[in-house]
């Protein structure tokens, strides 16, 4: 039940993008394409849960006991700037074909503040292990949704007029408030 | 410019190393540094914030005369007395709660001696920016959920959505039955019934 | 290129937030005030000016291939200082702020202005660089968090405009901050057309 909750919490009450604002580069830098949302989706998933799980041990079981815990922010980007490159190289050997597919957004992650952020976040939320995962999982699809949902929105705003000084960013920043919108609805179901 | 390094392996590590261990170092001196005032600014926020909550004017040290309750799940509470001419004249009590979307919130809660609330305030909370950091001014007398000079009894105080009567902030549900869970937490320790306090935990979940 | 062109370039020609939509996530995160938005930029605009700096005088020792990850170093470096500077002294604006004061690490101005800017310049022009970036930004996010607050709490700097029952709460919510972004890089974009 708990983790259900931390599901529910995560995925539609408190997006991570539409509510709490991270990972807001990658929402409107690569979401002209639904394929290319999905992609960035399976990328930014497998990243974040990797690095939360790392991030995590690395906390308990360095920072806390050598009380070093002013160090997180500098140790926590190495570690997920490490991370990035490692699946990057590793990808690339081991199957081309997802390589092919999620490599290009690779190297984005390491400044996609969703990723540090979530990985702070059930730290101060001083959540378990298993918690912590559950949270990070369901962050990602959280991101993915919105992500999908807006490129989807994107597609077809291709094929209307929209006035000269909103075409852009200004109808893509409209079209996400209006998002959000619809994203206040889930608030109070938790 | 001058000629750059070259990318062998031995000056990667050693740049890499060198580069880590002066930040480190400094870092650590900073830290060294702040870490008093930090604890000093939590401080003068937890005495400002007795005398915050407390209406009148006392003339004892309630941090002198603090006394603690633990709590079922493991926490405590501290209840900081405010006397005038030995007189009591209302308890700031801290309390907090784990159910807050963002973790622990710890309040501040001042309860004149007939267990009404007097005023409140807010600790420390990691709820979403802008929605949660309302609470410092939701409940008040001049706030659209006030609770000043309510009391939650042995009851507690619930927000309407549950069928209590006190509006909950908008758009923040969850933060705003944290708050009151902290609360109730506060006056029913207060008045003196242990089993009530995890009751006021169980409701919310 | 002069220093003070530097200068005004970060502040006007290349604003980070209206001209290249860099560091999304504060500026919608943090804009719920005049004043969070002003606190954001100038701590952004701290670690910008001293990274740059910092960056501009070791980027001939750092071998090429392990740059991005040396400036990260350096740039976290700087972002913990502050964090616990505003912790210590300035508490309330770090509650407010919280966990956008660490993600300035992630900030795609910083880490971008380190690499475009400091590591091929000298001292003095990725100093004004830092801080003509960091004017802009202060300044985008400070103009954002005054439109919001007026319209969603008919409030500036905490000083009341007009009564706040008639104030537009969706302003201060998530949805507001995208709303207003956008109208606002809308005019924007038509002031730089006209020009």
């Amino acid at each position: 039940m708990e983790y259900i909750l931390i599901f529910i919490a995560a995925v539609f009450v408190n997006n991570i993008v539409l509510a709490q604002f991270l990972g807001i580069c990658p929402f409107l830098g690569v979401s002209k394409k639904v394929s290319t949302a999905l992609g960035m989706t399976g990328a930014v998933t497998f990243v974040m849960i990797l690095a939360t799980l790392v991030t995590f041990i690395v906390q308990k079981s360095i920072l806390d006991p050598f009380g070093i815990g002013f160090m997180q922010t500098i140790t926590f980007i190495l570690i997920i700037a490490a991370l990035v490159q490692m699946v990057e190289i590793i990808l690339k050997k081991v199957s081309p074909a997802l390589y092919q597919a999620l490599g290009v957004f690779l190297p984005l992650i390491t400044t996609n503040c969703a990723v540090l952020g979530v990985a702070i976040m059930v730290i101060q939320k001083d959540f378990n292990l298993l918690q912590s995962l559950v949270f990070a999982g369901s962050t990602a699809i959280g991101f993915g949704l919105a992500l999908t949902i807006f490129a989807g929105i994107r597609e077809h705003l291709e094929l209307v007029t929209v006035p000269k000084g909103m075409q852009g960013s200004p109808i893509a920043l409209v079209t996400a408030g209006l998002l959000a919108m619809a994203f206040m609805g889930f608030s109070g179901i938790v | 410019m001058g000629k750059k390094l070259e990318s062998n392996f031995l000056n990667m590590v050693v740049v890499l190393f060198g580069v880590t261990l002066i930040a480190s170092a400094a870092v650590g001196y900073v830290n060294s540094l702040t870490a008093g005032p930090i604890e000093a600014a939590k401080q003068a926020k937890q005495v400002n914030a007795i005398r915050q909550v407390i209406p009148g004017e006392f003339d004892n040290d309630p941090s002198a005369d603090v006394w603690k309750v633990k709590t079922p799940d493991g926490g405590e509470l501290e209840f900081y007395p405010a006397k005038k001419n030995g007189e009591p004249v209302g308890t700031a009590v801290k309390t907090y709660t784990n159910s807050g979307f963002g973790g622990i919130v710890w309040l501040m809660v001042g309860f004149n001696p007939d267990g009404t609330i007097s005023n409140y305030s807010v600790l420390e909370h990691k709820e979403t920016p802008g929605l949660g950091s309302k609470m410092d001014t939701w409940f008040t007398a001049n706030g659209k959920g006030n609770i000043i000079g309510k009391n939650p009894g042995t009851t507690g105080l619930k927000v309407s959505k549950d069928g209590g009567d006190v509006d909950a902030i908008t758009a923040a549900t969850i933060s705003s039955r944290a708050f009151l869970d902290a609360v109730n937490r506060a006056a029913s320790a207060l008045a003196g019934n242990a089993d009530a306090t995890s009751g006021a935990t169980q409701q919310n979940k | 290129m002069n220093n003070f062109k530097v200068l005004a370039n970060g502040i006007f020609r290349e604003n980070p937030t209206f001209a290249l939509l860099l560091g999304m996530c504060p500026t919608l995160g943090v804009t719920t005030s005049a004043i969070n938005g002003m606190g954001m930029g100038l701590a952004t605009a701290f670690v910008l000016i001293m990274s740059n700096l910092v960056i501009s005088l070791v980027s001939n020792i750092i071998p090429d291939k392990i740059r991005i990850p040396s400036f990260i170093v350096i740039i976290a470096a700087f972002v913990t200082v502050v964090d616990m500077s505003m912790a210590a002294y300035l508490p309330a604006l770090h509650a407010s702020l919280g966990l956008f004061i660490p993600l300035i690490v992630v900030n795609c101005i910083v880490l971008g202005r380190a690499e475009a800017f400091a590591s091929k310049n000298k001292v003095l022009p990725s100093i004004f660089d830092g801080l003509g970036m960091g004017l802009g930004f202060t300044l985008s996010l400070t103009l954002l968090g005054s439109i919001r607050e007026i319209l969603g709490g008919g409030k500036i700097f905490n000083l009341p405009v007009f009564n706040e029952n008639y104030g537009m709460l969706i302003f201060v919510l998530a949805p507001g901050a995208f709303l207003a972004l956008g109208y606002l890089i809308a005019i924007v974009n038509r002031i730089r057309k006209a020009n």
